[in-house]
């Protein structure tokens, strides 16, 4: 009976080790010599890092940049996910229940759901360097081409300090919406069609049956929604670094903390003191988790 | 059952695993330990005919891949190497990311014998400086010239190489290519317009609005989207205005070395330029961009460095016949005379102080400052080095040809700061601020309060290893 229950637990173990060595070796264990290397000088060539305590905790507190790029990441934590779900949500309604009848989508909603999806699509990297260039500021810039043939003058959507963050939302919005399209589609087609037939009889027009009706029913699933397009809003890394000028410019308008954390480990050698950084963020990761698992409880609708 | 102990086959299968795992946990993140100094401590015998003491062990080279490709270094370089140490086998390696790739090399303990550690990814050498990373190059300085043993090294490069690459009073990094900055402009557009290069700021401003007016094209533009090819212009305007000694100052972190009054002067100098004859979109653009609008006749001038014409040779007509002219006089009374230059060696190369064969490391930069090596390097890449005469009686391009001249006009008036290659905190800051300054985001008085500002936070700030010249 033991022997059966030592073999048993060895045959379980055998199947977990692989992937829980590979974890620890590769997140968890980094993740800690980073709390390490937070507290030495190490400048990332040398052998023999300092122990120098807090010091640099001490110092990003003063740091601006980073103070700046945490206001931009806490700025996307809070708009990307609203404006997302928001447009999301309606181009679903749309493509699902927003037809005549009230039970099937618009005309042509076969074809909308596949070019929303495109965007997904892409890598990153793509989307960033396919908008330098729609967004350039001379004649051959997408936008700025027909202004400029129009006769008005070019806007630099990536070069003005006031205007590259918002450039930088309406990228990542356009590149998330498509996935949340096809999210929230999913979930409307969970819900039985007569309760949308119900309502309908009922006398509900489209905005009270998207307001009173879809909204609720879906409540779960703009919650999900919502935790990833938040851990989305605190990386945000390859789009800036990529796409915006002097990775996080102009005048650090667009810097996010990720991006911080890169100049200062391989563009300043400050290795220690990026980990420091890392661990802030770390740090703000965690929070965010925590509360948003917090706040999502609710009661589950059942049908 | 006998007692004798008895591996079975999954016991053994069990402790496989677990070795790598184990050794993966020792060795990641974190800088391992430092490995004896072994190789290099035991350097062969040096003679006349090999005076760094070159061994038999390999030589690894990494090339910067970027406007000068690789080619020089395998078709000029190693094979003048090879000619002379045919046993010395030459590991030739290129990238366009220097960091990535070598940093972990340097935190193992391995680093590779040369670098070639330019580029937007280079690594910082104040932090290899500090951490003794980097060769003292001072026997090769004191060794025989390539070309004649009756000549140290030492003589036949352009002093400020020396004075610049020295970190800690060692003479550590050699500058290979001689930059010379200025204005740079196409000699046909200027023919052909009735253009003249300009000797003073007023001339300089009037030229602006004569183009501005004529409508053929932008007067000025630069690289927006990198504005430190505005802030080059801006420093060494105002080391002509009141000298040398106010890029010193602002090197070694001055109290108030900003916000002289030179700097103020040039800081509206550009500022009115910014906002009076950029061309269109200039912000917005990247250096290939605004260089190829010159190349297209859509602006007339723009700063830049004397690596323009080998970067645009793709782009350019013809005719285009590239050419610079000097910062102009700005006050009439100026501390430098016309003709002041900002010369500046780059594509520095370095070699490991602990790889394992420093002495092939400083004898492949020896026949690198041969005067054969540097000539052909010149005309292979259309820009100059820092070897005296290297392209002396060579035919090499009209851009190369009117930065010779001006290198000979400017005679000892060059000027050059170090503070960027120091401080790249501040060298960000600096890039933020100018392009705001261009853009008419910033006051010149509000430029130079924040990069006042940025100066005395790298100064107080004791975790930032300071350098002094």
């Amino acid at each position: 009976m033991t022997f059966n229950r030592y073999r048993r637990g060895l045959f379980i173990t055998s199947f977990l080790a692989a992937p829980v060595i590979l974890y620890l070796v590769y997140v968890i264990s980094p993740n800690v010599q980073a709390f390490y290397i937070a507290m030495t000088d190490w400048r990332g060539v040398s052998a023999t890092p300092a122990f120098i305590g807090l010091e640099n905790f001490e110092r990003l507190l003063g740091d601006n940049v980073f103070w700046k790029a945490v206001s931009h990441n806490a700025a996307l934590l809070v708009l990307l996910p609203v404006i997302t779900i928001v447009i999301a949500l309606f181009f679903a309604f749309l493509l699902n229940v927003g037809g005549r009848q009230g039970v099937s989508g618009i005309r042509g909603s076969t074809f909308y759901r596949v070019v929303f999806f495109f965007p997904q699509v892409l890598a990153v990297t793509i989307v960033a360097v396919l908008f330098q260039q729609v967004l350039r500021p001379d004649a051959s810039g997408m936008l700025n081409g027909p202004l400029m043939a129009l006769g008005i003058n070019p806007i630099g959507f990536l070069s003005d300090s006031g205007l590259a963050f918002w450039s930088v939302l309406g990228v990542l919005v356009w590149q998330a919406v498509g996935f949340y399209v096809v999210l929230f589609s999913a979930g409307l087609a969970s819900i039985p069609k007569e309760m949308f037939e119900a309502a309908q009889i009922d006398g509900a027009g489209r905005v009270s049956m998207f307001f009173r009706v879809t909204l609720p029913l879906l409540w779960d699933t703009v919650q999900v929604a919502w935790v990833y397009l938040g851990i989305l809003a605190m990386d945000v890394f390859a789009i800036v670094w990529v796409m915006t000028v002097q990775q996080g410019g102009p005048d650090w308008s667009t810097t996010v903390m990720a991006a911080e954390i890169y100049r200062n480990a391989f563009g300043y050698f400050r290795f220690g003191y990026a980990s420091a950084l890392g661990v802030v963020m770390f740090l703000f990761t965690v929070g965010f988790a925590i509360l948003s698992l917090r706040l999502s409880r609710r009661e589950r609708i059942e049908y | 059952m006998p007692s004798t102990p008895h591996l079975s086959r999954r016991d053994l299968l069990r402790a496989a695993a677990l070795v790598p795992a184990a050794g993966a946990l020792a060795a990641c993140a974190a800088p391992a330990s430092q490995p004896a100094q072994t190789a290099s401590a035991a350097p062969a015998a040096t003679s006349a005919a090999n005076p760094l003491g070159v061994g038999d062990k390999p030589l690894e080279v990494w090339i910067f891949d970027g406007g000068f490709g690789h080619q020089y270094a395998t078709d000029i370089h190693q094979p003048l190497f090879k000619s002379k140490y045919p046993n010395v086998e030459i590991k030739h390696n290129v990238t366009k990311e220097i960091t990535k790739i070598l940093q972990p090399r340097f935190a193992g303990g391995n680093p590779p014998e040369v670098i070639d550690n330019a580029g937007a990814d280079m690594m910082d050498f104040g932090a290899l400086a500090q951490d003794g990373q980097l060769q003292d190059l001072s026997p090769l300085l004191d060794a025989p010239s390539w070309d004649d043993p009756n000549v140290k090294v030492r003589d036949t490069i352009d002093p400020s190489v020396i004075e610049i690459g020295t970190y800690d009073g060692k003479f550590s990094v050699l500058g290979y290519v001689n930059y010379i900055h200025g204005i740079w402009y196409s000699q046909k557009v200027f023919t052909d317009n009735g253009w003249e290069v300009p000797k003073t700021w007023d001339a300089f401003l009037a030229l602006c609005e004569t183009i501005k007016k004529s409508g053929e094209m932008a007067p000025f533009t630069y690289a927006g989207k990198h504005p430190q090819y505005a802030y080059e212009p801006l420093l060494t305007m105002a080391a002509k205005i009141a000298g040398n000694e106010v890029l010193v100052n602002i090197d070694n972190l001055e109290d108030g070395a900003w916000k002289v009054d030179a700097m103020k002067t040039a800081a509206e100098n550009m500022a009115e330029v910014g906002a009076k004859y950029l061309m269109q979109g200039t912000a917005g653009l990247d250096h290939v961009q605004t260089q190829t609008a010159q190349n297209k006749f859509q602006v007339a001038m723009l700063p830049c460095g004397s690596w323009l014409e080998n970067e645009q040779k793709s782009t350019t007509p013809d005719d285009f016949a590239y050419a610079m002219f000097p910062i102009p006089d700005i006050t009439g009374s100026d501390a430098l005379p016309y003709g002041t230059l900002h010369t500046q060696p780059g594509e520095n190369f370095m070699v490991s102080a602990r790889s394992a064969h420093p002495q092939a490391g400083m004898e492949y930069l020896r026949a690198m400052l041969s005067k054969k090596a540097a000539g052909d390097f010149s005309e292979l890449v259309t820009t100059l080095t820092v070897v005296k005469g290297a392209s002396e009686g060579r035919e090499i391009s009209p851009g190369v040809t009117s930065a010779t001249q001006a290198v000979a006009a400017a005679g000892t008036n060059t000027v050059y700061y170090r503070i960027f290659a120091w401080y790249g905190q501040l060298n960000d800051e600096c890039k933020a601020a100018t392009g705001e300054l261009m853009t008419g985001g910033l006051t010149p008085d509000a430029y130079l309060e924040r990069m006042q500002k940025k100066a005395d936070e790298i100064k107080n700030d004791s975790s930032i290893k300071k350098f002094t010249r």
